[in-house]
């Protein structure tokens, strides 16, 4: 990484958004599990239950906390590090932002302290209204935030306006229903549900091998197993490649995660395996499955998936016109929204203004793009390609695991409808070694779908170098460093916390049951107690 | 689509600034009064019980309150995206120090009480005295640096710069404001604590809130007698199009003397603005000091109504000037979001803001009433 600012900027934004990415999962899942669980406690009436959703609860509120403090980074970077795209796009991206705190941030925290301190002051059915409000707040969060995520990979319903020299809706029905928004949502969500599944299936298979709160742990690892299943199944068929054609550069990261150099005849086939090596345009020692990528990424058997190198041949002649494009657009500033603009002018820029954003792409190379050499928009045309190795494994490991997920949870709703959850050690060994696994997948997934927009910031409009903030790199490097800091330490804290609540068990947190009675007693005899 | 044209142009932006006051006082209102305790603290709160009930008023709302403040910025980012660029990247360190601030907070409050060693309890006491006592301080710092002008330039392709530093933010008369700010946080922090609280904790937010209140007037009174005679305002020398596109560029203005003060000249009535900052913290000093918290939180309120709001008043049209290019500078005509989207915007908030105004206030009934020291000790009502 060079110290430039664009590079820190990035660094930066990387850091705080990964780390805030550790906790966003986890409660958008396990949100949903507690209400569930809850939902059962008020159906059946039995105490278990009730601790379940309290035992859970406790870990919910320390992630949760986390995510909080870790989210309100995320809002005000945009301003901080990224001034110039804030005005070039916020006229859209803020209003997903703003909407999300107004119809689903302000649900989630405003129910969660009564989740917690409510139990005494609220009827049953209240209190299992107040926890679903919670979860509907913290998913409808998610929601718009990957609204915003969407327009950036694929920003439609905007037109950029020269007057004010940025981007301005023009349609905020199609940025909602913006198809790869929702395949994001669909999939970013499931994924913190499967999280969740495994956090919960994992942490109860421990206590199992240990033989402590076995009925709390047999009740949660069929929820979990049940609802983790499903959740893995549909992050696998929902996954996010489906909006991948939708666009120009969602095809290049699609031939940047698959190393597909080369435009093959239909159906493609998908590389297994194999050493992608960006200088040399190729990829040694690959394995190749006849026909799986063209079926994976279009869906059918005859559509062409274009490769790297026609790509960039495309990108090439966008260059060309986007020059065109910022040429008309200076004489349309000079002229300050004046009638003086020759007619040609205007219509050339109607015509190619939506290639404005390449243009933008030889900032790097040369201050005026119009001066910019032969040599310097094929260099600019080759940056449309994002780093592909990085993309090629990343992706690989993130499907892998994926698949993984769906064998795990099933093989534990299987053990759980026979009822033999305990029927095997080493499996409920295997189901503790897994909880790190989905935050390695979630992980992955955001870095497959972001460094595979470079080097983009808003796909096609707005090149990431040229919308960051002019700040001084010693600043950035300050502010990166402080993050690491409390960031780290925060984190070394929270890890412990967890453990220390997950060691004490239920117990140390549920208060005397119903009837007066310690909740660990109802841990025994649940069935008796609320036949 | 042209159903955003029923509301023309500048009726919409005059109401997006009007909301962003609204934002702003209701961020002060809500989450001010939980800064407010969370730098009294160590003061008001000695032993740990004492602490934990102290804690335990705001641990059930402070969440939902801070909303106020991620909503403003998002609000700020959809409706004045200028305003959100140039402030957020100008204001950079000291936007970073509140951040830092915010990343403890919501850690403390969780952390605090899952172990029982003084030390880490002492700690994390800390970081809620920091929490709230540091974005209090920033915030009005940041005000009045605001209302001084800002060294922001817009150039080619209306790229921003700032030529200012983070020492060069921490002015007296920035500082001052910074003052205001803190004393009318801790002010309603103290009418909050004595309403949820009884016995020495409450008598201890009594002494601090009234002590409080009285410099809020005071600091208050000196920072408009500054404001008034020593702070340089601007002013629009040029035709500006109030419906026209947004570009900050396409209008000329200056600095000058007294022009923060036009407003009242031309309506008198907005004099009732200041006023009220003065009055509400006079009377909010009395009620606490006659015991009745809950008429002290509202009088207090009121005051820092009027004082938010008194900030505003004074530069309209002005949201944020250049002290170094001040045809540059950021108005209400000129710096807003799109008609279309502040339109949309509009129609969300009229719809969902009702709704969010509805279900606090139904959490903030379910948890009246007092903070009872003895349900913290035995544990039951999973309390901070």
């Amino acid at each position: 990484m060079d110290f430039d600012i664009v590079g820190l900027s990035r660094l930066q934004f990387a850091i705080t958004a990964l780390y805030h990415f550790l906790f966003v999962p986890l409660t958008l899942g396990l949100s949903i599990v507690i209400a569930i669980m809850e939902t059962v406690y008020v159906m059946t009436d039995r105490a278990i239950w009730r601790d379940m959703t309290r035992f859970w609860g406790v870990l919910f509120g320390i992630n949760f906390a986390m995510g909080v403090a870790t989210g309100i980074v995320m809002e005000f970077q945009f301003g901080m590090n990224w001034s110039y795209y804030s005005h070039y796009v916020g006229d859209i991206f803020g209003a997903p932002l703003a909407l999300e705190g107004l119809m689903a941030f302000f649900l989630e925290a405003t129910f969660v302290g009564l989740f917690f301190f409510g139990w005494d002051r609220l009827s049953k059915v209240k209190h299992l209204i107040v926890t679903w409000c919670v979860a509907l707040g913290s998913n409808f969060s998610a929601l718009w935030i990957l609204i915003a995520n969407g327009w950036m990979q694929n920003p439609v319903g905007a037109r950029f306006n020269p007057q004010t020299m940025r981007m301005e809706m023009t349609d905020f029905f199609a940025v909602l229903t913006n198809p790869v928004a929702q395949a994001k949502f669909v999939h970013t969500a499931s994924a913190g549900y499967v999280t969740a599944a495994i956090f919960v299936l994992g942490i109860s298979a421990w206590y199992v091998l240990k033989g402590r709160h076995l009925q709390l742990a047999k009740r949660s690892m069929t929820v979990a197993a049940s609802f983790g299943l499903a959740s893995a199944l549909s992050v696998v068929v929902l996954g996010d490649e489906s909006g991948y054609l939708s666009t120009e550069h969602q095809k290049m990261k699609l031939a940047a995660i698959e190393a597909m150099w080369k435009t093959e005849p239909a159906p493609a086939a998908f590389t297994a395996f194999g050493f992608p090596d960006q200088a040399a345009r190729e990829t040694h020692y690959a394995v190749h499955i006849p026909w799986a990528m063209g079926l994976i990424g279009t869906r059918s058997l005859t559509t062409e998936i274009p490769g790297i190198d026609d790509l960039v041949a495309r990108a090439e002649t966008h260059i060309r016109d986007g020059i065109v494009a910022y040429d008309a657009l200076q004489q349309i500033r000079a002229a300050k929204g004046g009638a003086s603009v020759p007619p040609q002018v205007q219509a050339a820029f109607e015509e190619h203004g939506n290639m404005l954003g390449y243009a933008l792409l030889l900032e790097r190379y040369v201050d005026d793009p119009r001066q910019a050499t032969p040599e310097q928009i094929t260099k600019a045309a080759w940056d449309t390609v994002p780093r592909v190795a990085p993309l090629f494994w990343m992706f690989r490991l993130m499907v892998g695991l994926g698949f993984f997920f769906i064998l795990l949870t099933g093989t534990f709703f299987w053990l759980s409808a026979r009822r033999r959850l305990d029927a095997h050690r080493w499996l409920l060994e295997v189901a503790v070694w897994s909880i790190p696994l989905p935050w390695i997948a979630a992980e992955c997934g955001w870095i497959v779908a972001e460094v595979g927009r470079q080097p983009w910031v808003i796909e096609g409009v707005l090149p990431t170098a040229v919308a960051v903030s002019n700040l001084g790199a010693s600043t950035v490097l300050l502010t990166i460093a402080g993050f690491a800091a409390i960031y780290t330490v925060l984190l070394v804290i929270e890890m412990k916390l967890m453990l220390e609540a997950i060691r004490k068990g239920p117990d140390a947190h549920a208060p005397t049951g119903i009837e007066g009675r310690p909740a660990g007693s109802v841990d025994l005899a649940p069935a008796q107690q609320h036949p | 689509m042209i159903l955003h044209e029923l509301i023309s142009y500048d009726v919409l932006r005059l109401t997006w600034w009007a909301l962003l006051g609204v934002l702003l006082v209701g961020f002060a209102l809500t989450d001010g009064f939980d800064l407010g305790t969370g730098a009294l603290l160590p003061f008001v709160a000695r032993s740990d019980i004492e602490r934990r009930t102290a804690i335990n008023t705001i641990g059930p709302v402070w969440e939902g309150n801070q909303v106020w403040l991620i909503l403003g910025g998002g609000a700020i980012f959809a409706a004045w995206p200028q305003l959100y660029a140039v402030s957020f990247s100008g204001f950079y360190l000291a936007m970073f120090a509140i951040l830092f601030a915010l990343i403890l907070r919501p850690v403390a409050f969780k952390f605090r009480s899952k172990r029982e060693e003084p030390a880490w309890r002492s700690r994390w006491d800390w970081a809620l005295f920091v929490g709230g006592f540091v974005p209090a301080l920033i915030f009005g710092v940041a005000m009045g640096n605001v209302l001084q002008g800002v060294p922001f330039r817009i150039e080619k392709d209306m790229q921003i710069f700032y030529d200012g530093s983070f020492f060069g933010l921490l002015n007296p008369f920035a500082l001052l404001c910074g003052l205001v700010s803190v004393a009318m946080l801790v002010m309603h922090g103290a009418a909050w604590l004595q309403l949820k609280t009884s016995g020495a904790v409450a008598e201890r937010a009594r002494r601090f809130g009234i002590v409080a209140a009285l410099l809020t007037v005071a600091l208050y009174a000196a920072a408009g007698v500054l404001l008034a005679n020593f702070v340089t305002g601007y002013a629009i020398t040029s035709h500006i199009d109030t419906a026209g596109a947004s570009n900050p560029l396409l209008k000329s203005a200056v600095a000058q003397g007294g022009a923060w003060l036009a407003n009242y000249t031309s309506h008198p009535t907005l004099w009732v603005v200041p006023a009220l900052g003065l009055a509400g913290p006079v009377i909010a000093a009395i009620c606490l000091a006659a015991r009745c918290p809950l008429a002290a939180l509202l009088a207090g309120g009121a005051g820092i109504t009027g004082i938010v709001t008194s900030v505003g008043v004074s530069m309209f049209p002005f949201i944020l000037p250049s002290s170094v290019d001040p045809s540059a500078s950021l108005t209400v005509w000129d710096s807003s979001s799109s008609h279309l989207t502040l339109f949309i915007m509009l129609v969300s908030t009229v719809i969902f803001m009702p709704l969010v105004l509805a279900y606090t206030s139904w959490v903030f009934s379910v948890l009246r009433g007092k903070v009872d020291p003895d349900a913290i000790k035995d544990g039951k009502s999973h309390a901070y």
